[in-house]
């Protein structure tokens, strides 16, 4: 006896059987319809991005490698050394060594300034919370991305090449793009 | 007595015959890392990326610099494998391959330097017979090379390209029967002149068709390229080769592509000749075979990016169920037609 279905049951229909003449003349229009499609795509214009002459455009709050700011009037660096990203760091990357300023030696508009700042990009993972750790906007995420390195130790980035104008590498996403 | 297997028209001084043969192997050599080029190019084109556009002009220095680079590669043989016949089966690969382009004709006898020159290798009155015996004799390339290598996956690449170019060959040569019948000759030149009236694609279209699939099947392509099922066999009976050994078992697939693409516009699509009565000067024939071969190359390429490759119960049902049995109804009716209108 067969196997009745009851009223519950609902029969799902998924594709016609194959086999038989109605399934070799769906096999060959499909293969048809198949071939229509890719041949269609010769004639349409490649999407690949050709890398390292063109690069994909990133977004204004894309968090790339960090940027430390000085004051653009008086030239003097944000940062004071309270190590406040140091201690929101999850991965434990960015290193403080504070020093007071002296009316000799002014370098931060603050009491202190950092006599150290690394941070070791080999660790870091581009969370951007020392960027709102920071009480003094000192430190913010760039956009440079392309941050490969031929040793370890060159991916420790000092206060220097923080504070370092980047090369204009990355192309910023416009408006609406 | 002697036992005449063929007959061979031969008309042309040696030194012609010898010429003959090393322009066209210089030729069809030269044009076969062309080929490998735009066929990568196209698939790139098909799935809308660039394909090799890197090495050289437009890319077309790749094939070079591929070659280079397998040239260089440490010449491996596995612990198992059988050494002679290890070497040997891709020699057979590349020798079959290149026996094979001797029959097809790329045009009429001209003349050159007072003295008729066939545009083909030789002109053998079992033409067709000749091409399928060294295509039978290409399974030993895979055979041997599958089961000399002394690996599993090998030889499991190498039982499946044996099943598959057995079945497949039954249907293809079934499907010839009717062209043949028409033409009344096996020999290549003569069936082109029999299109002279009409090509062969018109009146034997299933047998075309027949011949078309199973000529992928025959030399491996997608959506037939089962023996080297990269997802499943790794490479299949290849799978233990590499560096040059490698380079000419491609060779030889991409030989035998070219080859079935020359049969196939030799055999229904008229060879060097034009529709509609055009009859340009003879420098003009290989080039009409060229270009008609290329539409088939294209196909190939085209249907590379465009199918999934069948899976194992279906390609051998779709060989046996459906190719083979078209076949045979194809030669049976072009018999009945060819005797009743005759």
């Amino acid at each position: 006896m067969p196997y009745q279905l009851s009223d519950d049951e609902i029969r799902v229909v998924r594709a016609p059987s194959p086999g038989g003449p109605g399934g070799a003349y769906r096999a060959f229009g499909e293969t048809l319809r198949g071939l229509k499609t890719t041949f269609a795509r010769l004639f349409e214009k490649p999407v690949t991005m050709q890398y390292p002459e063109e690069k994909t455009p990133v977004y204004p709050r894309f968090r790339g490698r960090h940027r430390l700011h000085r004051f653009e009037d008086t030239g003097l660096e944000k940062c004071v050394g309270c190590s406040l990203c140091a201690a929101a760091c999850p991965a434990d990357c960015i290193r403080v060594v504070a020093a007071e300023n002296t009316p000799e030696n002014r370098v931060s508009a603050g009491e202190r300034y950092a006599a150290v700042y690394e941070i070791n990009l080999s660790r870091c993972i581009f969370c951007g919370y020392c960027e709102i750790a920071c009480p003094f906007d000192a430190i913010t995420m760039g956009h440079d991305y392309e941050l490969s390195d031929y040793n370890r130790s060159d991916l420790i980035f000092t206060k220097e090449m923080l504070l370092a104008e980047p090369l204009e590498r990355t192309p910023l996403r416009r408006e609406g793009e | 007595m002697s036992l005449v297997l063929a007959d061979v028209t031969y008309y042309e001084a040696w030194w012609i015959q010898i010429l003959k043969a090393i322009v066209i192997f210089a030729v069809i050599l030269g044009i076969l890392p062309v080929i490998i080029v735009i066929e990568r190019k196209l698939l790139g084109r098909f799935q809308m990326r660039y394909g090799p556009n890197r090495v050289g002009y437009l890319g077309l220095l790749q094939p070079l610099a591929e070659i280079i680079k397998f040239a260089r590669k440490e010449d491996i043989r596995p612990r198992g494998a059988v050494p002679f016949l290890y070497a040997a089966a891709p020699v057979i690969g590349i020798l079959t391959a290149i026996s094979a382009l001797a029959i097809i004709p790329f045009g009429d006898t001209v003349d050159i330097f007072g003295s008729q020159v066939g545009l083909y290798g030789i002109d053998v009155s079992v033409g067709v017979l000749y091409a399928f015996a060294f295509g039978a004799i290409a399974f030993y390339a895979l055979m041997l090379g599958g089961w000399a290598s002394g690996s599993k996956y090998s030889f499991l690449g190498a039982m499946r390209a044996a099943a598959q170019l057995i079945s497949y060959e039954v249907a293809q040569g079934l499907a010839l029967l009717g062209v043949l019948m028409t033409a009344g000759s096996l020999s290549l030149t003569e069936i082109v002149h029999a299109q002279e009236g009409m090509w062969y694609v018109i009146p034997q279209f299933v047998g075309f068709l027949i011949f078309l699939v199973a000529g992928f099947a025959e030399t491996n392509r997608a959506p037939f390229d089962l023996p080297e099922a990269d997802a499943e066999l790794v490479q299949g009976y290849m799978t233990e080769y590499g560096g040059t050994r490698l380079v000419a078992f491609l060779f030889g697939e991409y030989m035998n592509m070219i080859i079935v693409s020359f049969l196939a516009a030799t055999l229904f699509l008229g060879g060097w000749q034009l529709p509609f009565g055009i009859d340009p000067p003879t420098w003009v024939d290989p080039i009409v075979v060229f270009a008609k071969a290329g539409i088939f190359l294209f196909f190939f390429i085209w249907v590379r990016a465009s199918l999934p490759r069948l899976r194992y119960d279906q390609l051998m049902s779709f060989g046996w169920k459906v190719l083979l049995p078209l076949a045979t109804v194809n030669a049976l009716v072009t018999a009945i037609l060819v005797v009743t209108l005759d």
